[in-house]
């Protein structure tokens, strides 16, 4: 079935996922359903504790069992030891059949491959998979399927119950012994516990697992001890040196700098560039530097930001130290500066279901004014693949792509005309993550794209001296250049799914095959 | 801007970054046992890649040297805009490169006189001799004097120095300038250093050079800043060429423009003011 960005979604897909093909942005807009609830066990008796000796033994206290969900979060990044901890345990127990509900993985997780070969993993549910993991999937390792969620569609998937999970592994920095977590203090320092908040609330079981533990209270506490079944203390829960990595260095790079400067441009010549006006920006080179560039102009307007949004870095929090923003509303901090500013008094913690879910009554993304995003392609039709690279192979993740492309009044996505040999400015993506409606503006080394539906920004950009073309002419720059990509050939087998964060079906991805030529 | 020609991801699309012309180095910045690597991309690269307007110039390996006559064939072959000599000493020099650009011209069905030529003046008798070295050749149309191997000392950085420099760039300048060719200034070598960069080519600016060599784009915004007329310097001589041209219709050769006495001395400059305010995209006027 043909859904609202072309893509054909097979029946069976449809069929095995009880899902619906997507549908546009707002095809859920005041949609009503009942939230699911988890189980609870309750804890009356105070004699109790809840500090468990192992892995081990808090498994068999869960009553882990072939076919249940388990989950975790990313917030300590490359340097998280907590997944492959616990899934070690479980495979070592001989469970098989698990489905893994990661807010994501990375390439720290290339060891769940040898578990995704055997079978303890069946199943995936993550924003997305980097390194050996995604490889495997592409590969047709995984029996079912991957689903790829954006963060606020895997909160939605929470709420809602598509996915129950039984045990939620919370990796905290601190903790104390009846299940206060912060994600402030101790050896593993990550800031925020933003993608764990959710999990704490609709999981059937949890475990929060430690490398410090600390007197009770643990004040305030970003996941709250009644929420909590049981505690672990182990020796490390991460490598503190990729949890939270010095600062960026600002980018060099002119390719970068030139297309921040064309962003910064862009952005104070939109109507939205005034005094109060709220932003998110990504982690990409480009992206920092248009922070960086924004900051300049904002102090020569006098023109404050009433609040940014992130995944933060030390240009936002810079903001914050400057008296340029008022609050900063934080899900994940990319750097030491970050994690330092969380302690700041304006800065602000918020859940995945705050930022970003669109089942709730309200998230953050959409009163966003502004967000600078990246993406591996554009296509003519605005659509963004952030997820499958161009041998097809699965390679990144949504994270919070479509849901601020959809929250924000202008969302604009930052990505050289050329990646490498490939144009990323094509007429059809790979694989569609983020539909073209929710993307205003493509801006590449070679020139700004305005999405033909934002007639008002093409009116407001109309004496700006920026290098204006259609996205049309900037994918024929990219062919003239490289040529036009022939397609990736897939295999027949759909090995994931990219959902919509609505929980509808954005795209599939199927098996790689090796590429065949036509003679 | 100076790429090396060996680099296929320096020379893809340079022109992005907007220099006006772009120097593909086969000398320096390609090791002895690259060379043939290096022309290979060269050609290539002149053959394929649309440079958008952006002129390309080669500089040739030295004259002392068994790989500048190959440079020149490939250079040409490739289609070139222009061959930069490097250490040029005399007009000898021109002459001889001159002959392997006609040759080369003849062999590849360019067109002939099609391939310019640049001299990179790096010594000091190449200094003496600048103004025979500028009417060697029709082609030539451009010098550069490197002040860093004018006053190579162990103990001088060359953009340090800049008072010693100063004495034979000015000169320098004088003799290309007689001559009607234009004179670029040599490189700046310190990227980190932007402030040093700007101060140097505001004080070449002033010194009448035409242009600034540059190793990285990031060097471009501050050149061509300096290089575009302010909008003063714009309003004032779209009215002195104006007023220049209403007056000698009325038969007045001399009169005064804010203030200004001008006459027909001033009609050149301000013309060249103009046209180069439109090569910088800031007059949009009917001049």
């Amino acid at each position: 079935m043909i859904n609202a960005v072309g893509r054909d979604i097979p029946e069976e897909i449809l069929k095995a996922t009880g899902k619906e093909v997507f549908q546009g942005v707002h095809h859920f807009d005041g949609h009503v359903y009942k939230k699911h609830g988890p189980e609870v066990e309750c804890v009356i008796n105070s004699n109790g504790s809840k500090m468990v000796d192992s892995i081990h033994d808090v498994l068999v206290k869960c009553g882990i069992k072939d076919g249940m969900t388990v989950s975790f979060h990313h917030h300590f990044r490359e340097g998280d030891y907590v997944v492959n901890m616990v899934m070690k345990e479980i495979h070592d127990m001989g469970i098989k059949d698990i489905t893994i509900c990661a807010s994501s993985l990375g390439k720290a997780h290339d060891p769940l491959v040898e578990y995704i070969e055997d079978g303890t993993i069946t199943n995936i549910q993550s924003s997305g998979v980097r390194g050996k993991i995604g490889e495997a999937i592409s590969n047709g390792r995984l029996k079912g399927l991957a689903i790829m969620r954006s963060h606020g569609g895997r909160v939605r998937a929470l709420v809602t119950g598509e996915t129950q999970i039984d045990i939620a592994f919370i990796g905290t920095p601190t903790c104390d012994e009846y299940g206060n977590c912060r994600g402030i203090g101790g050896k593993s320092d990550c800031g925020v516990l933003s993608y764990a908040m959710s999990d704490a609330f609709h999981a059937n079981k949890v475990v929060a697992i430690t490398d410090c533990m600390v007197p009770f209270p643990n004040f305030p506490a970003h996941i709250s001890m009644t929420k909590v079944d049981y505690v672990v203390e182990v020796d490390q829960i991460g490598d503190p040196k990729k949890i939270a990595t010095g600062a960026a260095k600002p980018t060099t790079d002119m390719r970068k700098l030139m297309m921040a400067d064309y962003c910064t441009q862009f952005v104070v010549n939109t109507p939205y560039f005034k005094d109060g006006f709220s932003y998110q920006t990504g982690v990409g080179g480009a992206s920092i530097a248009s922070t960086i560039s924004l900051a300049k102009v904002m102090k020569e307007r006098n023109i404050r930001m009433r609040f940014g949004v992130g995944g933060l870095t030390k240009p936002m929090c810079d903001l914050l130290i400057n008296g340029q923003v008022d609050a900063l509303l934080d899900t994940q901090d990319f750097d030491l500066a970050a994690v330092e500013s969380v302690k700041d008094l304006h800065h602000f913690r918020i859940s995945a279901g705050e930022y970003a879910n669109p089942f709730n009554k309200g998230a953050v993304v959409n009163k966003l004014d502004f967000v600078i995003l990246a993406a591996l392609e554009v296509d003519v039709h605005f659509n963004c693949n952030v997820v499958v690279d161009s041998n097809g192979m699965i390679t990144g993740a949504q994270g919070g792509h479509p849901d601020t492309a959809a929250g924000a009044k202008c969302a604009i996505v930052i990505a050289p005309l050329l990646q490498g040999r490939t144009p990323a400015i094509c007429t059809d993506v790979t694989t569609v993550t983020t539909p073209g409606e929710s993307v205003d503006v493509v801006i590449t080394d070679y020139g700004i794209a305005i999405n033909p539906k934002r007639q008002d920004l093409i009116e407001a950009m109309k004496d700006v001296d920026l290098p204006f073309k259609t996205i049309e002419e900037l994918r024929d720059i990219a062919y003239s250049i490289a040529g036009e990509p022939q397609k990736v050939q897939f295999g027949d087998r759909v090995v994931g799914v990219i959902e919509s964060r609505d929980g509808t079906i954005m795209d599939v991805v199927r098996q790689i095959k090796p590429f065949e030529f036509d003679d | 801007m100076f790429l090396n020609a060996q680099k296929p991801g320096l020379i893809k699309d340079p022109y992005i970054y907007k220099p006006d012309s772009i120097m593909l180095d086969m000398e320096d910045a390609v090791a002895e046992n690259q060379k043939d690597a290096a022309r290979f991309s060269l050609y290539h690269a002149l053959k394929t890649i649309n440079y958008r307007g952006c002129e390309r110039v080669v500089r040739i390996n030295g004259l002392d040297t068994p790989y500048w006559k190959e440079d020149i064939r490939c250079a040409v072959a490739g289609g070139c805009d222009a061959i930069r000599i490097p250490k040029t000493e005399s007009a000898q020099d021109v002459k001889v490169v001159e002959a392997e650009v006609v040759q080369a011209e003849k062999d590849f069905g360019r067109e002939e006189g099609s391939v310019l030529i640049m001299a990179a003046i790096e010594s000091a008798r190449g200094v003496m001799r600048a103004l025979d070295i500028c009417e060697s050749s029709e082609r030539l149309f451009r010098n550069c004097p490197f002040r860093w191997r004018l006053h190579q000392r162990p103990s001088d950085t060359h953009y340090r120095n800049w008072n010693r420099a100063h004495g034979s760039k000015t000169e320098h300048g004088d003799r290309s300038t007689s001559a009607g060719v234009q004179c670029f200034d040599t490189v700046y070598t310190d990227l980190d250093d932007m402030d040093g960069f700007r101060q140097d080519v505001e004080n070449i600016h002033l010194m009448g050079f035409d242009g600034k060599s540059i190793i990285n784009p990031r060097q471009i915004n501050i050149v061509h800043e300096i290089f575009t007329p302010k909008q003063k310097d714009i309003i004032f001589a779209e009215k002195v060429v104006r007023e220049i041209d209403t007056k000698k219709a009325q038969g007045i050769g001399v009169f005064t423009v804010d203030g200004k006495m001008i006459d027909i001395a001033f009609y050149d400059g301000a013309k060249r003011t103009i046209e180069l305010a439109k090569a910088s995209g800031v007059y949009k006027g009917d001049l």
